[in-house]
């Protein structure tokens, strides 16, 4: 039984107990409350990006993105609101007008987290002008493959390779709408000195941006809970993986 | 260790020096009139004095700005025991003949005088710019002589830290660099911050364009902004210091190296300041051209040497700022208002400006506008006041429609408001912001949605790429302004464009994106007209 | 801080030819700037404008050198360079026009100029021309909005200018035009 110290906190009016220090999300995640995320990853650094996590927090009624705010107490949280709704699809939405999503022939399609909030949040059209990016897909890897055009920019990859496989391979380069994944020095990856061919960067991948070589339409399936397991596994001290130990 | 400077000494030296000759030359040396041509003036006036042995008569001082950057290059030829006389639009032939005029015939040349009684130099308070025009920035005793590091020696010597954090409360001083946050609130929290390691930041990235206060401040008064942050260093328990400083201002960087320097070499840093127990280090660096910088979890990005990418607050940086230890960052102007406050006192200080925006605010006046320049005025003034007394009002016969301030986080002020008073409140409400300072004035010709597009545009080039609405969202805004501009808009994307302006600024991570509709969001309030007289062509169609 | 550093490394190079490992001399000042840094990691941003004034543009030979000595990833200090706006990767023109597209300068047409310039020199803003001749590039704002617009050709600040200005500025010192 868990014993650390806790604080009352409201979910749409209803009361919680959270603990000290939890994030909004995290606790959201424990109670079974749904708030859908896309950069926020258990077991690795919190990012912030995606901006599909924002809840609303009561009084000041500015949007807080629940991976990144602590829970205190006597905190109201509102996870599903009318506004709330309509900005996170309209963020799903500039997210899809990005890239080049289309699920059709994706490897994700199906197991696309991507897909997966779009269903979630209702998004079933985007308003906004596809920027349709031309974006070379890298297949240099002997064993992964990386395509950009289904990329969204979480930093999974670039933080699960830095913080828990220590490589550093991957990271963004430029800025703004130019912002893109790199390999090193913008070298193709299979060239790449300092990749350890250990798949985490795979395995997070919440889209088909990066998938094993060989893939058809709606074969690739990630593995992001891996990581959760990778970074708590020592401290529970848990050496073999879950099935393994039944 | 070599001693510390006598303050009182070398400004009485300086003060005798200064009655030397009988004529004193001063000409501006900032930016501006350099551009302008300044640098040919001072070497002609240098040479003449030197080739025609006039050494003992006539002293040359290169200034910093004196206000009035649209009549540069300027100068001012005083004599000793008080006429002063000041040109403008000075060639280097011009120069030698004002001097020589002045010199042997003790006649002014009437018809390129500058006449500094109009509204433009009696309107103006000046307490931030008060040593421009005045004092030689490459010279530390020049700044001494008028007053310079008295506030320093005053606060290390017969004050305790927290009566230096109570005098700037008193003042009432908020944060000169945009949301106007209370500067002794900040200074308490880093006082009150654990740890040994401390920094204060002094903020330079002044990225707007229009704005060039903090510029100004480290390229001509340099000391002025190192006493500001030694006081505040005291008075937090700070030990270490930054200068974060725009790359795009190689003469600020030059001069504020030199300046530190100078300081560190007389004991006003370094170790053990004025023979007090007080040390402090102060380094300056370099920005490499990213507008995201001047956000304050950027700027300690970039100082840590990484993308400049603004991360989640809290924690605040006066709980975990550079390298996770307590940090607090000031803008330029904000520090630069320091030592006047420790010399003459808080409640001088809360007298001027309104209650709640206290003091004076540099302003950077452009665009469609007589007088261009940099002004101080109190906080409070009509914007009306800037716009026709000190400015001049809009030349060439055109019309007043829009005051632009806060840059692409600000927004458009209409005529019908030229009678607001500018303080932080007054601007928010008008859907606006105080900003950094720049103040951009436009005459009837300009078009609203093509300025909303302009400050889109920058917007979008400037994000960080880190969160969604700010990255896909200004490209979004910024297509949809391009169509309505073009003539292509539909109402559907008048619909679209105000939703994505709501989304973008409740949703984004940092102030850039949050502010970036803002100019959108003002402009459409005030000159909806315009956007519709766009899209009417395609409505008529059907 | 850049003329005095251009210097030096003229003089290095002309005094003891291939005295640096890597045979071209320009590296020491850059390992100058790295000794004075201490080697740490926070000095990237430092040490990348002391290898742009000495060598012009950065290459990739530069990021890795830089990214070995300060013991960071390559992908870090390539995410890094490209992130600030200042730092090239392209060897620069003969010449370089900048015009300011400020708010001051917006209001005043600089955009006319910078097309003027663009489409008389077949150059892309914040390009080189292909025959190396001129980078047209544009500022954010240089802080001299009392003189706008403004344009700062081979390193001269030139205020209230209009295209034609420009384009003969330009013309005089490139030549040709079209």
């Amino acid at each position: 039984m868990d014993r650390r110290p806790t604080v009352t906190v409201h979910f749409d009016g209803v009361e919680h107990e959270a603990f000290v220090g939890e994030s909004v999300l995290e606790c959201a995640r424990r109670l079974g409350i749904p708030i859908p995320s896309l950069c926020f990853l258990e077991g690795i650094s919190v990012w912030g990006g995606c901006r599909v996590c924002v809840v609303e927090v009561a009084e000041d009624h500015r949007l807080r993105p629940a991976c990144a705010t602590t829970c205190v107490a006597d905190m109201e949280i509102k996870t599903e609101t009318p506004r709330l709704r309509a900005y996170r699809k309209s963020v799903l939405e500039l997210l899809f007008a990005e890239g080049n999503h289309v699920c059709a022939v994706c490897v994700s399609n199906g197991a696309c987290e991507l897909q997966d909030m779009a269903v979630q949040t209702g998004m079933d059209h985007v308003r906004y002008d596809p920027q349709s990016p031309k974006r070379q897909i890298d297949a240099s890897h002997p064993k992964y493959v990386f395509d950009p055009n289904r990329c969204i920019l979480c930093t999974r990859c670039v933080r699960v390779c830095d913080e828990i496989e220590g490589a550093h391979v991957w990271d963004i380069s430029y800025r703004g709408e130019s912002a893109h994944l790199i390999t090193e020095m913008n070298k193709p990856w299979g060239e790449s000195m300092s990749c350890t061919w250990c798949g985490k960067c795979v395995a997070v991948c919440p889209t088909g941006a990066l998938s094993y070589q060989g893939r058809a339409v709606g074969e690739m399936e990630h593995d992001p809970a891996m990581i959760k397991r990778l970074a708590l596994a020592r401290n529970r001290h848990e050496w073999l993986y879950p099935e393994e130990a039944k | 260790m070599a001693a510390p400077i006598d303050l009182h000494e070398v400004s009485e030296r300086e003060r005798e020096a200064r009655f030397r000759t009988r004529w004193r030359v001063k000409a501006c040396g900032s930016t501006a009139c350099i551009s302008a041509g300044a640098g040919a003036v001072i070497n002609a006036v240098e040479d003449m004095v030197e080739r025609e042995d006039m050494q003992l008569e006539v002293q040359v001082i290169p200034t910093g700005c004196m206000g009035l950057c649209s009549a540069g290059p300027l100068m001012r030829m005083m004599r000793r025991g008080g006429q002063e006389t000041d040109y403008q639009k000075v060639t280097p032939e011009l120069s030698r003949e004002i001097v020589r005029s002045h010199v042997i015939n003790e006649e002014p040349l009437p018809e390129h005088q500058l006449d500094t009684g109009i509204p433009f130099f009696t309107s103006q308070e000046r307490i931030v710019l008060a040593n421009g025009g005045i004092i030689n920035p490459d010279r530390i005793e020049s700044y001494v002589a008028h007053g310079g590091y008295s506030a320093l020696e005053k606060a290390l010597t017969t004050m305790k830290p927290k009566a230096v954090i109570d005098e700037i409360r008193t003042a009432g001083i908020r944060g000169r660099g945009g949301a106007g946050y209370p500067v002794a609130s900040k200074w308490s929290l880093l006082s009150a911050a654990a740890g040994d390691t401390k920094y204060v930041v002094a903020n330079g990235d002044e990225g707007d364009p229009g704005a060039y206060m903090d510029r100004t401040i480290m390229e001509d008064d340099p000391h002025r902004l190192i006493e500001g942050i030694a006081i505040a260093a005291y008075a937090t328990g700070a030990s270490d210091a930054y200068i974060y400083v725009r790359a795009e201002y190689p003469r600020a960087i030059e001069r504020l190296d030199r300046a530190i320097r100078v300081a560190r070499r007389n004991r006003l840093l370094g170790r053990r300041i004025l023979d007090t127990k007080f040390s402090l280090n102060v380094e300056i660096r370099i920005g490499a051209g990213a507008f995201v910088c001047g956000e304050e979890t950027a700027l300690m990005a970039s100082i840590e040497g990484r993308r400049g990418t603004p991360r989640l607050r809290p924690p605040y940086p006066t709980d975990s700022g550079l390298w996770g230890h307590p940090t607090m960052i000031n803008n330029v102007e904000t520090l630069a208002n320091i030592a006047p406050i420790i010399n003459n006192g808080g409640e001088w200080f809360a007298s001027i400006g309104t209650a709640k925006s206290t003091g004076t605010k540099v302003f950077a006046l452009a665009g469609d506008i007589t007088n261009t320049g940099l002004i101080e005025v109190p906080m409070g003034t009509p914007l009306r006041d800037i716009v026709e007394k000190i400015g001049g009002g809009v030349p060439d016969g055109g019309t007043f429609k829009a005051a632009q301030t806060g840059g692409p986080s600000g927004g458009c002020i209409p005529s019908k408001f030229l009678d607001t008073p500018v303080d932080y409140e007054s601007l928010r409400e008008l859907g606006s912001i105080m900003g950094s300072g720049g103040l951009i004035v436009m005459d009837d010709s300009q078009s609203m949605p093509d300025v909303a597009k302009f400050f889109m545009e920058f917007s979008m080039d400037e994000s960080c790429g880190k969160c969604t609405p700010c990255r896909a969202g200004t490209v979004q805004m910024h297509n949809i302004l391009q169509r309505i501009v073009d003539g292509h808009g539909t109402r559907g994307d008048l619909r679209d464009l105000e939703h994505l302006c709501t989304v973008v600024r409740d949703t984004s991570l940092c102030g850039l994106g949050q502010a970036a509709p803002n100019p959108v969001l003002s402009t459409l309030q005030y000159f909806r007209s315009e956007y519709e007289a766009l899209l009417a062509k395609e409505v008529a169609h059907g | 801080m850049s003329d005095t550093t251009t210097r030096r490394a003229a003089e290095t190079s002309g005094r003891q030819q291939g005295d640096h490992p890597s045979g071209d001399n320009r590296f020491e000042l850059v390992d100058k700037q790295l000794k004075r840094g201490r080697y740490s990691q926070d000095q990237l941003i430092e040490t990348l404008h002391v290898a742009q004034d000495v060598f012009g543009n950065l290459s990739e030979d530069i990021l890795v050198y830089v990214a070995r000595a300060l013991r960071l990833p390559p992908s870090m200090v390539y995410g890094v360079a490209t992130f600030y706006e200042l730092f090239t990767f392209d060897p620069p023109g003969d010449h370089s026009c900048t015009v300011c597209t400020g708010t001051a300068c917006f209001v005043k047409g600089a955009d006319d100029i910078v097309q003027g310039v663009s489409e008389a020199y077949d150059v892309p803003a914040g390009e080189t021309a292909a025959d190396g001749s001129l980078t047209l590039k544009t500022a954010r704002c240089l802080g001299s909005c009392g003189l706008a617009p403004v344009v700062v050709f081979d390193g001269e600040v030139l205020s209230h200018q209009n295209t034609e200005s420009t384009l003969e500025l330009v013309a005089a010192a490139v030549g040709g035009g079209s």
